[in-house]
């Protein structure tokens, strides 16, 4: 299968800030692609160039073989964006929203109106046909920007933090359909800062950190390179047992109340802890992504 | 130019997206240009209006209320456009990110602004079409020239549409609107020939006055309703096309500025 998104030396600057500097990935057909990252990290604006909202400083970026800055039209009208921000129509009810979106892309009346109806069918909206979208709640409103972003069949799909803010049920709801988009063989290229979801969702990701890539590869992969199998939390360790850890070169970090200790084998780790020192509040869990994506940016709060 | 290649007949859907809002509510769009202007006809044309006489136009004496009816179609061609691509369009683009949606899809931003003024320049043409039927229905307006007011209210509507997105594209928030219409808009409403001819006024201010987009407006437009054409209709003409291609491109290139980040 070939690449459908190539980026060599990616650069975008806003005035004097960077904010993507030099990056580049590729992005294969019918996959799942995340960009995890903290705020600010350069995600949304790479997502941004993608889908040719926003021009490129330097390097070079094609979509589907095409350059972005040639041939945005064509670009845009084979792909699908779901913003971060809600951007629906609110002069609009829920159908005629998606039907105004279908005639942007001069789709036919008759043809636009039968894919709306299968889209509210597929996102589980058609009882909200004739609502107008203020009366939504927040995860319906994803929903209809997700159904809005598939009107054109896109070949790839664009989801900038799809559950954000939503509850357990919507963002489950949201997943299946994702997962379902693969099966049909769309490409979706996610945002997030849920590790879960990047975790269940993404074939391969990159974690993005103040403009550049500092790693990518499958989640699974990841985890077992940057942690281990499984990690050894520790809750308000003494400095003692600190010095032990260090002493015996353990894979571990400190946090605010937390020793961490990653490894293969942390009930033998524990075994020798409990030799020394009494072991009150310990837990054994299985390595996530969220320990890498910590572990790589920082746990200092990114503002 | 950039500016000219981007822009395509996908403008329309954005047309199209206006049309149908406006649609959905078309009653109560439709009184207001329907009442203001009987409202004015009553209160200054047959009200004030019996304190004026000798006015003379073109020659001729007439009745105060045959100068004032002109004059309200000329500014409801400004208002219409100015009025739905100043707070209109702000509206869509800052609240409720209409345009960010639209070039998402195969439309490029000129498209999106192409299709706002167009709408702009419809809503001079369907306001004004309304306040025409009641000028005509009061018999202050004749054939055959008021059949081409509404050709002036579309091309008067784009000039209007075009600076109002001008502004659209620099104002920094919603209030700040009450700038363009403190210092232009009103000014164009009171001194552009609309409530008195210009001829009474100082040189140095018929000048100024000259110098309005609003005056030439009026002047083709009270022209036609007396079925009069001169030379200096041309000249209107000419100054209104000229106008709408600078504000048009201008208007264009800082809503490029502000929006492609």
């Amino acid at each position: 299968m070939g690449d459908v998104v190539v980026a060599e030396k990616l650069v975008k600057n806003y005035d004097e800030f960077r904010a993507v500097d030099s990056i580049g990935f590729s992005i294969h057909q019918g996959e799942c692609f995340g960009f995890l990252g903290p705020n600010g990290a350069g995600k949304s604006t790479t997502m941004r160039m993608i889908h040719c909202a926003s021009p490129l400083t330097s390097g070079r970026l094609t979509v589907l073989d095409m350059d972005v800055q040639v041939d945005p039209r064509r670009i845009k009208a084979l792909i699908g964006v779901a913003p971060q921000e809600n951007n629906l129509d609110p002069d609009f009810s829920v159908i005629k929203n998606l039907t105004s979106y279908a005639r942007y892309f001069n789709m036919e009346k008759a043809l636009a109106l039968k894919r709306s109806e299968e889209l509210l069918k597929f996102m589980q909206l058609t009882e909200k046909r004739d609502e107008m979208v203020e009366s939504l709640s927040g995860g319906m409103k994803r929903r209809l920007i997700i159904a809005r972003a598939l009107i054109n069949e896109p070949r790839i799909l664009i989801l900038d933090e799809p559950t954000t803010g939503l509850d357990p049920q919507a963002r489950h709801l949201i997943w299946e359909r994702i997962r379902e988009l693969k099966r049909k063989g769309v490409t979706v290229i996610l945002t997030t800062h849920y590790m879960d979801e990047a975790e269940k969702l993404c074939d391969r990701l990159v974690i993005m950190d103040k403009g550049k890539i500092v790693v990518e590869g499958t989640p699974r992969k990841l985890i077992e390179e940057r942690i281990g199998a499984e990690v050894l939390e520790i809750d308000e360790p003494s400095p003692e047992m600190e010095v032990f850890v260090q002493a015996k070169g353990w894979d571990f970090e400190r946090t605010a109340d937390r020793l961490l200790i990653y490894s293969r084998c942390c009930e033998d780790l524990l075994g020798e802890l409990r030799t020394k020192f009494q072991l009150e509040s310990v837990i054994i869990r299985r390595a996530s992504l969220e320990d890498v994506f910590l572990r790589l940016t920082g746990r200092r709060l990114v503002e | 130019m950039s500016l000219v290649k981007n822009i395509s007949w996908r403008s329309w859907s954005v047309w199209k997206r206006n049309r149908d809002v406006f649609l959905t509510t078309w009653k109560t769009n439709f009184l207001p240009p329907f009442l203001e202007p009987i409202l004015y006809l009553v209160a200054m044309g047959l009200g004030f209006g019996v304190l004026i006489n000798d006015l003379v136009f073109r020659g001729e004496t007439i009745e105060y209320i045959q100068f004032l009816a002109p004059g309200l179609l000329a500014i409801s061609i400004m208002y219409g456009a100015f009025f739905e691509c100043s707070f209109g369009s702000f509206v869509r683009m800052h609240y409720q990110k209409t345009f960010d949606a639209m070039v998402a899809t195969p439309l490029t931003i000129e498209d999106v602004i192409t299709g706002e003024i167009l709408w702009g320049a419809t809503k001079s043409l369907i306001n004004t079409t309304i306040v025409l039927v009641v000028v005509t229905a009061f018999g202050l307006a004749d054939f055959p020239g008021l059949i081409f007011v509404p050709v002036i209210a579309f091309l008067g509507g784009m000039m209007f549409a075009s600076l109002a997105m001008l502004f659209t594209a620099l104002v920094p928030n919603i209030d700040s609107f009450n700038y363009p219409f403190f210092l232009l808009v009103t000014p164009m409403f009171l001194f552009s020939g609309t409530f008195f001819p210009l001829d009474v006024l100082p040189n140095w201010a018929q000048t100024l006055a000259y110098a309005l987009p609003l005056t030439h407006v009026s002047i083709v437009v009270r022209d036609l309703c007396f079925n009069y054409f001169v030379l200096i209709d041309l000249a209107s003409i000419a100054y209104m096309i000229v106008f709408t291609i600078i504000f048009f491109f201008a208007s264009l290139y800082l809503m490029k500025r502000r929006l492609i980040k």
